[in-house]
């Protein structure tokens, strides 16, 4: 990259706000053609907002978009696609009953004289991108039989095959292993040669100094930096985008753990796809925290416990007796409760009123001889209410009603109406606002104070060491390392805000490099 | 700041919309009682036979209701009812009443665990299994009685099952009162009621919560073969016969009943009074266009132009 490359992509003074928050301010953001554009930033940072405003799902309030050099006249996708940027899709977008070559060429088939579709030539031209890029996938395979490597490719090929000459990816790498990782970045740089500009989304630090040229971090909606990866060493990057926030948690006071008997323990658990050989334990009166990134096997690891997806190995032991936990019911008699990661779904019943879906773990104890106690369910609910500060206008509206936080304590609220010893918390604070956070971490350290063992997942590492006394890292699939909470304060910082940063970097490096030990494990 | 929780948009358009199945009745009897009063539609005996025509539809339709809100649908009851027709009568010809009871409620179970065992365990969707099982009930019932009438010849079990009467009112409105009164109170009060609603409304979520939502589709696909089949025993003691044509068609007239009468056909949502009162308009219409004097064609015609008005009008828009 010695001749000033010309620039694919320029957006100057970026502002764009949702419902009084300002989600990005005076953003510049500046990807060169034929190079791999890495951006970073914390969760909320700003990341997703930007790449939708760039290819048209959000429109900004303020700001200019240049791509190729000419100005984009109008902010949508169509404008964006004709502009050619590409994105692909975190779900990816691919239709698993089609072939490769139909979904590359979907609504854009090739007709044959008579007007109809012509699969042969789409799967030629299919065969043609993939020789070009000089990977190895059959563009008539169902793309429900491939494997999510070769999905991934597939979502890139169809990218390419519309001319694009922006494309952004975000996070590529989460479902694939890393021999398709290799091929993704082999890939990566056959494009980049044809000076197609790459915007590339990751949160692992080891991928982006393996593929990355240049950085930009945003923190809070700011722009921070854009730099050569050689001007960044992955601990000036996290300092960058851990910086000086204020998020409201650090006066959450982490009450003295008192540690009381053990409640679960689990030896060299192994479940359906993940975790492998994960052990642990968790007393009375602590909160675990489980770091690492997507696919992990976090939440893997909360299924088991919960009894969604069942142990294939291993011991569960609560408080000393091995337990075999076959179904949710199992492990709710065994007083686990889990908060699920995906709310809506997994969490809530939405058309259901909030008493209705309060009750419906405990239906039968509610129900003792098959008839409802309607007293029992109304006193249920209002306790819920009341102690969890729940916002409604009544316990007979539905819960979709609600916003998200106050949701999010509907489904705390069902879980704490079993009375788990043991409860498990999947990232209960995902999209929902800030002041909502800190009062579900509270209620965290108020929960095992009050004698509960609690497991905390999340991806915000602020919120896990603002809750938690010991965090397991993990990565793919398998227990790292025990960190004690302590151990990662800095004894002589005396600023609460600073110490709670400092902690992040050093939990973020260990996280980073429980990655690189798997990737020198796999050879 | 959270967002504050706000009430349901629109409350009283909403409301409008819900209870359409109870306006609509109203207004469909008004209009028939100022039409047809000259040819006798609120003759009491009039009244009392679209009670005794519409209760095989009511008794099917309850345990539709719970099916519907669990999320699955039984295309088999109309088949499995008129093959209950058959087996009693058979089994009342050898075994007397009592046999003939047994004979159908075992039909009923017979079919339903079927329905729920291929639903539940094998995966196929309880569309394409009921599908199937309704040739599969009819089929059997036409070759176990060689296509030909069963007469019945026990005038205790004819009383009992739907011809019978005591004073003015049929034996009929009382299993239809029974079954509607036992079915509201599973559906409202009962943990089963709350798990199928649950199970209908959010599957993963149910399950997440510990409710084995596998048993409770199995639970609700019997329930409805076992209503099929009583719905049959009254067909044949109303006939005094089994017939394999018995009950054809029903399985329309039984969702229609439901849906009208506000459960969901997406499962989650339901009520057991809605869906009696949806069937009491499906037979005040047929009722009520017969006296018209419309051919049985036009009365389909116009049967099934005012169901569609009806659930059109009954669906939350945008």
């Amino acid at each position: 990259m010695t001749a000033p490359a010309p620039v694919a992509v320029r957006m100057t003074g970026i502002s764009k706000s949702f419902g009084g928050i300002r989600a990005l301010d005076g953003v510049d953001f500046e990807v060169f053609a034929g190079e791999v554009h890495a951006l970073l930033g914390g969760n909320g940072a700003g990341k997703s907002t930007i790449l939708k405003v760039l290819n048209g799902v959000h429109v900004p309030e303020e700001g200019e978009i240049e791509v190729g050099g000419q100005k984009l006249a109008a902010h949508s996708p169509e404008a964006a696609r004709a502009a050619g940027i590409a994105m692909n899709f975190q779900e990816m977008s691919l239709i698993p009953t089609l072939t490769v070559a139909q979904n590359i060429f979907l609504t854009r088939e090739a007709r044959d004289a008579r007007g109809m579709i012509d699969d042969a030539d789409s799967v030629r031209r299919a065969q043609a991108i993939f020789d070009m890029l000089q990977v190895e996938v059959d563009p008539a395979a169902l793309v429900g039989d491939l494997g999510a490597g070769q999905k991934q490719l597939t979502e890139i090929a169809k990218a390419i095959s519309q001319n694009a000459r922006v494309l952004i990816l975000d996070e590529p790498s989460t479902a694939l292993s890393v021999s398709d990782v290799e091929r993704l970045f082999v890939f990566l740089r056959q494009l980049k040669a044809k000076g197609v500009a790459i915007i590339y989304v990751s949160h692992r630090m080891d991928e982006i100094a393996r593929i990355a040229d240049r950085a930009t971090i945003l923190r809070d909606g700011k722009h921070v930096i854009t730099a050569p990866l050689a001007d960044l060493p992955i601990d000036v990057m996290i300092e960058h985008i851990v910086g000086k926030k204020s998020k409201g948690l650090s006066d959450v006071t982490r009450g003295d753990a008192t540690r009381g008997e053990v409640l679960l323990d689990l030896a060299n658990v192994t479940g359906p796809h993940k975790p492998e050989n994960v052990s642990l334990t968790l007393h009375r009166g602590e909160v675990l925290g489980l770091a690492g990134l997507l696919g992990s096997g976090r939440s893997a690891l909360a299924r088991v416990i919960a009894g969604i997806e069942p142990a294939v190995s291993g011991e569960i032991r609560i408080k000393g007796t091995t337990v075999a936990i076959r179904r949710p019911a199992d492990a709710i008699a065994q007083g686990i409760a889990l908060v699920p990661e995906a709310r809506a779904t997994q969490g809530i019943i939405p058309a259901h009123s909030v008493a209705e879906n309060m009750v419906m773990a405990v239906l039968g104890r509610i129900a003792p001889r098959g008839i409802v106690d309607r007293d029992r369910v109304r006193d249920i609910a209002d306790r819920m209410i009341a102690r969890l500060s729940i916002k409604t206008a009544s316990r007979d509206h539905a819960v979709s009603t609600l916003s998200g936080g106050n949701q999010q304590k509907v489904v705390i609220g069902k879980w704490l109406a079993t009375e788990p010893d043991i409860l498990i918390l999947d990232e209960p604070t995902a999209g929902i606002d800030i002041g909502s956070k800190a009062e579900i971490i509270r209620l965290v350290r108020d929960l095992a104070q009050a004698g509960k063992g609690v497991i905390v997942i999340s991806s915000e590492l602020s919120e896990l060491l603002t809750a938690c006394d010991r965090i397991l890292v993990m990565a793919d699939g398998r227990a790292h390392q025990i960190l004690d909470r302590a151990d990662l304060d800095d004894p002589t910082e005396t600023n609460p805000e600073h110490a709670l940063q400092a902690a992040e970097r050093r939990l973020q490096i260990e996280i980073q490099k429980a990655l690189t030990i798997k990737e020198a494990s796999h050879g | 700041m959270a967002k504050a929780a706000t009430a349901p948009a629109g409350g009283f358009f909403a409301n409008w919309r819900q209870n359409i199945i109870y306006i609509g009745f109203v207004v469909i009897f008004i209009v028939f009682a100022l039409t047809l009063n000259d040819k006798g539609f609120l003759n009491p005996n009039n009244l009392l036979n679209i009670v005794r025509q519409t209760a095989m539809i009511a008794v099917m339709a309850v345990a539709m209701t719970f099916v519907l809100s669990a999320g699955e649908i039984d295309l088999s009851v109309g088949a499995v009812a008129g093959l209950t027709t058959v087996t009693v009568a058979m089994a009342i010809a050898v075994a007397g009443p009592v046999g003939g009871v047994l004979a159908g409620l075992a039909t009923g179970l017979a079919v339903g665990v079927f329905n729920g065992w291929l639903t539940t365990r094998i995966g196929i969707p309880s569309f394409l299994t009921t599908l199937a099982m309704m040739g599969i009930a009819k089929g059997v019932a036409m070759w176990i009685s060689d296509t030909a009438a069963v007469p019945i010849l026990s005038p205790g079990y004819s009383w009992i099952f739907g011809g019978g009467s005591v004073g003015p009112i049929p034996v009929l409105m009382f299993w239809m009162a029974v079954i509607a009164g036992v079915g509201h109170v599973a559906l409202r009060r009962s943990g089963f009621g709350r798990k199928v609603l649950a199970t209908g409304g959010g599957e993963m979520a149910a399950r997440y919560s510990g409710i084995d939502t596998r048993s409770i589709k199995f639970k609700v696909l019997v329930l409805s073969s076992c209503a099929a089949a009583l719905a049959g025993m009254l067909y044949a003691g109303r006939l005094q016969s089994g017939r394999f044509q018995l009950g054809e068609g029903d399985e329309l007239s039984v969702i229609a009943a439901a849906v009208l009468g506000g459960t969901s056909l997406f499962g989650g949502k339901g009520t057991v009074i809605g869906t009696i009162v949806g069937a009491l308009m499906i037979g005040m219409i047929n009722n009520g266009l017969i006296l018209m004097g419309l051919e049985f064609s036009q009365q389909l015609i116009a049967k099934g132009a005012i169901i569609i008005l009806a659930v059109a009008l009954s669906q939350k828009r945008g």
